[in-house]
């Protein structure tokens, strides 16, 4: 006997709890050709900007013990290629999608918001309040929680009633629990907990540390949020590797979990996540 | 005759044979679904046991039909890091897990055209299937097979049964002409009047084949070779400079995208010295 593993999330009827993480997934059809994209819980796109970036400097990842350091400088075609050539491919599978966005500006994500907002097949956008390089990468720096708020409230204006925001905050343990709250009540229907963390390339710059090395942290920090802020809906997303650790996850408080830096080791993980917790136990 | 099938499988491997050839290693495994797929050019991406996350990719050297196994492939390990370690250290029967063939493969002339194939280190490896495959075309093939030193040149011996003519150079002089690439390149296209030329090898390498067949006015491929931390076209953390069709320059994927390139394609100058 199978389970039934649809999750209600930020207003939405998702098939399952297991997302693809944002710029983990490539376009979706990358996936797709391996036969792990039809199924999924979720997709989240990699981080879609008002202009095309052309990324950052080689090398751009880094192993690490049981971890990936990345400085791909959040690499995108920029919206205009991004409706024309990747969502209507994404629109037409059965797999909500939710477009990443980031932006430089309150401006730009309100531009983002409202071009994405009367674009068909978006399910819902996850706004990318947690890049692990903000002030490198030139995005609207949200150190501190007001100003992620700001960036939720600007989002949630432009889009249409009833289309839900996730917000993807920083697995800060000092400040996840306060950041959830304000996005929370900035109108974000979910927090997603959360981006890869700041640190180091071997060469100095800065980059994002993501995988199985982070996951105790992440499961510390959606522990957390769920005790202090328990109306919360959070998606948990760091170092999730195998149904094991989707059901600490969901066990700790979360709703749905993101799979991301798992995918490039075995693009077919989230699949797996898939059908083994749909397995009767 | 029927359509091969398409797209990359991800399937657990089993080593079937593990042997050391000079620096590299050779190693066969058994990986249902890769070799019916293969297209010279291609490569498989390997997982490397527990805590390492990226992927390692290696170019696949032969497809071998073994009695009881199927086919099987022969990737050439130089064994560089703790994950290349980890490979040639496996025993036989040991399991891992394969994700293959990637990548855009060589493309083939549609006529009977004279060839010049060039391979430095292990990177010679796609080369011997790709030769294989001219020949059958009635190509006229000429290798150039470098290396560093004896132990860094791939298959040389192999090498003058696939070719016409075969150069080869090594750094230190050891065998062969003393060298690089480079040195020898003109002379080779002109020799061979080539029409179109492959390369694998460093950078440095394919800059100067890609150069030297743009003044002989030949075609050029380049297989290029970057660290490719998911190999499947997800992380974008493999990019390559080029220019498109339409001039404009962007940044591509050498694993989905490439690896082989067309020469002329490459922002060489832009890969070698990133700012």
């Amino acid at each position: 006997m199978s389970v039934v593993l649809a999750v209600d999330l930020a207003g939405l009827t998702l098939p399952n709890p297991v997302l693809v993480a944002s710029g983990c997934g490539g376009t979706g059809r990358e996936l797709a050709g391996f036969g792990a994209f039809d199924g999924l819980g979720g997709f989240v796109t990699r981080s879609i900007t008002v202009g095309a970036r052309p990324g950052g400097d080689a090398p751009r990842i880094v192993e690490t013990p049981s971890g990936l350091v990345n400085a791909v400088g959040m690499q995108n075609p920029g919206i205009d290629h991004f409706l024309a050539t990747e969502l209507p491919w994404l629109a037409q599978r059965q797999v909500p999608v939710f477009v990443s966005i980031v932006g430089r500006s309150l401006g730009e994500y309100a531009e983002l918001a409202r071009r994405l907002g009367r674009s068909p097949g978006v399910a819902g956008i996850e706004v990318n309040l947690s890049a692990p390089d903000a002030p490198g990468t030139q995005v609207f720096d949200v150190r501190e929680p007001f100003h992620a708020a700001s960036v939720v409230a600007a989002v949630s204006r432009d889009l249409p009633r009833g289309m839900p925001i996730l917000a993807k905050i920083r697995s800060d343990v000092v400040r996840v629990v306060e950041s959830a709250r304000t996005v929370l009540d900035a109108g974000a229907g979910a927090v997603v907990v959360g981006n890869a963390l700041p640190a180091s390339m071997p060469d100095g710059r800065p980059g994002g540390l993501s995988g199985p090395a982070i996951r105790p942290l992440v499961l510390r920090c959606v522990t957390e949020v769920h005790a202090e802020v328990p109306e919360a809906q959070i998606v948990a997303s760091g170092g999730i590797v195998d149904a094991h650790d989707v059901r600490a996850f969901l066990g700790a408080g979360a709703t749905a979990v993101q799979v991301g830096t798992a995918l490039l080791h075995d693009p077919i993980t989230a699949t797996r996540l898939v059908a083994e917790l749909g397995e009767d136990r | 005759m029927t359509q091969a099938p398409r797209g990359p499988v991800h399937v657990t491997g089993e080593v079937l044979a593990s042997k050391r050839v000079g620096a590299y290693w050779h190693l066969t495994l058994v990986a249902p679904g890769v070799p019916e797929r293969f297209r010279p050019g291609t490569f498989v991406a390997l997982s490397t046991g527990p805590g390492r996350i990226a992927r390692r990719a290696m170019w696949i050297h032969r497809i071998k039909p073994t009695g009881g196994y199927g086919a099987t492939i022969e990737l050439v390990v130089e064994p560089v890091g703790p994950g290349t370690e980890w490979l040639v250290g496996l025993p036989v029967g040991a399991r891992l897990e394969v994700t293959g063939p990637l990548g855009r493969p060589w493309a083939m002339p549609k006529e009977s055209v004279s060839c010049v194939l060039v391979g430095e280190g292990y990177a010679a490896a796609s080369l011997f299937p790709l030769a294989e495959r001219l020949r059958e075309r009635e190509c006229a093939v000429t290798l150039v097979v470098a290396g560093a030193d004896e132990a860094h040149l791939l298959s040389a011996l192999e090498a003058r049964r696939s070719a016409r003519a075969v150069t080869v150079v090594t750094g230190d002089g050891s065998i062969g002409r003393h060298g690089a690439v480079a040195d020898v390149i003109k002379e080779v296209l002109d020799q061979a009047r080539a029409e179109v030329v492959y390369a694998a090898g460093p950078p440095a390498t394919l800059h100067a084949v890609a150069a030297a067949a743009e003044q002989a006015g030949a075609w050029s491929q380049t297989a290029l070779e970057a660290p490719m931390p998911c190999a499947t076209g997800l992380c974008q953390g493999c990019a390559v400079p080029v220019v498109g069709e339409d001039g404009v320059g962007r940044m591509v994927r050498a694993c989905t995208d490439g690896p082989v390139f067309r020469g002329d394609r490459v922002r060489w100058d832009d890969l070698e010295a990133p700012a």
